[in-house]
């Protein structure tokens, strides 16, 4: 059987490539303290010596349209080409092509169905920034096979919070249930508090910091409980108009467990939002 | 009131460079000739499958030709999609992050709860 290597959520913020690969006077004052986060974070994975990475995130209006709208998308194909003109365009993102672990696939379609999650699947997919963005912080080469999945935290009508939670408790079994003898990261990425395209956008801080301190709390400890008494399809309008993001945080909640605190947790205040990175070893912090 | 046909304008302009660069020059022509030509093309489709409904209504069209970002709020078009192609066309005027904040800062006179974006 697959082992869970590692337990990962993280923001993605896609301004880090860019960042984080300036020189002289293009480098924001900020590179330097976010870089060095990002390197301890991606040692994190990269000492869980993963084979195969399970990588949640929602797509930004690129492949996915409101003509025909998934819920929970996994993609199934041997390769995922991926980044979009215009994620070029504002971000400078890379241009790149992954791997696809087509049979972890297979069985997490099959065995999710089995469990009453109507996912949806996609044989052609071109991922978007956010399953690139954690490729690019914690596994720049790009060498491991990926299984997308997607979730709609963009377009409403979205799918309850504690569905989330649910999906990322059952996508947890069905890893550990591939009968394949890998090691198995599943990382998913979501946001804090974030506005859009509304009054709030590109403050000094994210548009929320009570709310963001309140989420880094309830997913370092582990309380689902906690975080579903309180957070609402309605409450996430209140923090910024596109913290629905957080959805997918509390996903990767669901697959670390009731309770579980992280081994790893660190963040960075950065102007327009809070960059937040965590860690879980459901088997043991590896030596 | 059609924010899906709004969303689809700012979809199918922002994806296309030369579409962007055309609607930043001349909005009124595009928008005219996108509501003619493009509105009812259903886009997992062939032209001759189109649709024969889709259309703007007159505040609608409107906020496009004007390229008023804040109209397009409070009707509810999505936000992300009207923020990045507003930054294609009109970041380049502009030094770094002062369109973002001049975008928002238009913004400021609006609270809670916003424009539904559902549609």
């Amino acid at each position: 059987m697959a082992t869970v290597a590692a337990v990962i959520a993280s923001t993605h913020h896609p301004f880090y490539y860019r960042a984080s690969t300036s020189v002289g006077e293009d480098r924001p004052p900020f590179a330097d303290e976010w870089v060095a986060k990002i390197e301890a974070f991606r040692e994190t994975l990269t000492k869980a010596q993963p084979d195969v990475l399970v990588m949640v995130g929602s797509d930004h209006f690129h492949q996915l349209w409101l003509d025909n709208m998934p819920q929970f998308l996994v993609g199934k194909a041997p390769f995922y080409d991926a980044n979009w003109h215009n994620e070029e365009r504002e971000f400078g993102l890379p241009r790149m092509t992954l791997p696809g672990q087509e049979d972890l696939s297979s069985h997490i379609l099959r065995n999710g169905l089995d469990a009453d999650f109507d996912l949806a699947f996609s044989n052609e997919l071109r991922i978007d920034h956010s399953i690139t963005c954690p490729i690019i912080t914690l596994r720049p080469q790009a060498d491991l096979p990926i299984v997308p999945i997607y979730t709609n935290i963009f377009a409403p009508p979205l799918p309850q919070p504690k569905r989330f939670v649910a999906l990322g408790k059952a996508i947890r079994e069905m890893v550990e249930s591939w009968p394949d003898d890998k090691r198995v990261a599943i990382i998913g990425t979501g946001h804090l508090s974030l506005e859009l395209g509304g009054p709030r956008q590109f403050g000094e801080h994210g548009p929320d910091p009570d709310f963001d301190r309140k989420a880094v709390d309830w997913i370092a400890s582990g309380d689902i409980e906690g975080c579903l008494a309180e957070v609402t399809l309605d409450s996430l309008h209140l923090p910024g108009n596109a913290t629905h993001g957080f959805m997918d945080f509390m996903l990767m909640m669901g697959v670390a467990g009731e309770g579980v605190r992280a081994d790893h947790v660190d963040s960075l205040d950065l102007f327009h939002t809070m960059e937040a990175y965590f860690t879980w070893y459901p088997n043991g912090v590896p030596a | 009131m059609s924010k899906y046909l709004l969303n689809k304008f700012l979809f199918t302009i922002d994806r296309d460079p030369a579409l962007v660069e055309r609607y930043r020059a001349e909005p009124v022509a595009t928008v005219d000739w996108w509501e003619a030509e493009m509105a009812n093309r259903i886009l997992n489709c062939t032209v001759e499958e189109q649709s024969t409904w889709l259309a703007f209504t007159d505040e609608e069209r409107a906020a496009l030709r004007t390229q008023n970002h804040v109209a397009l709020f409070e009707l509810g078009a999505h936000p992300f999609l009207t923020l990045t192609l507003f930054i294609a066309m009109f970041e380049r005027d502009h030094g770094p992050l002062e369109y973002q904040l001049a975008y928002g800062a238009a913004m400021k006179h609006l609270s809670l709860p916003y424009p539904d974006i559902a549609t």
